[in-house]
């Protein structure tokens, strides 16, 4: 399944800034002093918050269990799944 | 508590449906050395572990291979979506297909079921981290080992990908072994 091109742009960009915060988490996680990386850390966490507060608006939901409202009908179960996307 | 994202988390691509590749890589989703058994070990092995950085790291890491795994069962299924009957015999995996038609599966290419004997939890922090270390070694080699056995370019971006998260995990490991044997040194001073 294909999803329109600013919607893919928004999306790896979310993946792109997210996988800069979990490597950065983890790293932060054996150097919990390291201001450095605090500084990059947070500053990706914000980012990601503003994007995904972009696409969540546009597009629908990415996180459930509360994280994020929704409208009706319940947009979580909706289309596509993440295994269903065509990069 | 965990909570789901409805996203992967790097993009999966396949260039063609290749139905031995998604046999062979299942290994990675259900086989000794894959995502679900190091997500398994890492996430049980935290409760009995000493120190916040090793219960952080643990369940960090292991909620990230929870990632890997999805994004393993997202190339099983991407290799597999439109394969005909004829591709499946013809790969010689009409056995696979008459148990479960093209259903992900925890087993090994060999039809093994994923079993808690591909794991250990030792309540012993330092042997509990050097085994998360072989761990992380044992996938980066099969990921190598795959990555060989297949010429789909966009594929092997993602095994690529996958490999060098192995190598980032087994560095953080290493970092957590030392902190853990100073710490358990600082214990024995009375």
């Amino acid at each position: 399944m294909t999803i329109p091109p600013e919607q893919m742009a928004l999306l790896r960009r979310i993946q792109e800034t997210q996988f800069v915060a979990v490597d950065l988490n983890l790293y932060l996680d054996t150097h919990p002093d390291d201001q450095k990386a605090l500084c990059d850390y947070n500053g990706a966490s914000l980012q990601l918050q503003a994007l995904m507060q972009e696409y969540e608006q546009c597009y629908g939901p990415l996180m459930h269990f509360g994280q994020e409202a929704s409208r009706l009908p319940w947009a979580w179960i909706e289309d596509p799944w993440p295994w269903d996307i065509r990069y | 508590m965990w909570v789901y994202e409805k996203k992967l988390e790097i993009p999966v691509r396949v260039s063609i449906p290749d139905v031995r590749m998604a046999a062979r890589l299942i290994t990675q989703y259900g086989g000794p050395d894959g995502e679900l058994s190091a997500a398994m070990r890492y996430l049980t092995q935290r409760y009995t572990m000493p120190t916040g950085m090793t219960r952080g790291l643990l369940t960090d890491i292991g909620t990230e291979e929870l990632a890997h795994l999805e994004i393993i069962a997202t190339m099983v299924y991407k290799l597999l979506d439109g394969a005909t009957i004829e591709q499946i015999k013809a790969a010689g995996l009409d056995l696979q297909y008459a148990v479960r038609d093209k259903a992900v599966f925890f087993q090994s290419p060999t039809g093994e079921p994923w079993t808690a004997a591909y794991i250990q939890s030792l309540g012993d922090p330092i042997a509990d981290v050097h085994e998360d270390m072989a761990a992380e070694q044992k996938a980066r080699a099969v990921y190598e080992q795959l990555m060989r056995l297949t010429d789909d370019a966009d594929l092997i971006q993602g095994l690529q990908f996958l490999r060098e998260r192995e190598v980032v995990h087994f560095q953080r490991f290493g970092e957590a072994l030392d902190n853990l044997q100073e710490f358990v040194e600082r214990k024995k001073v009375y």
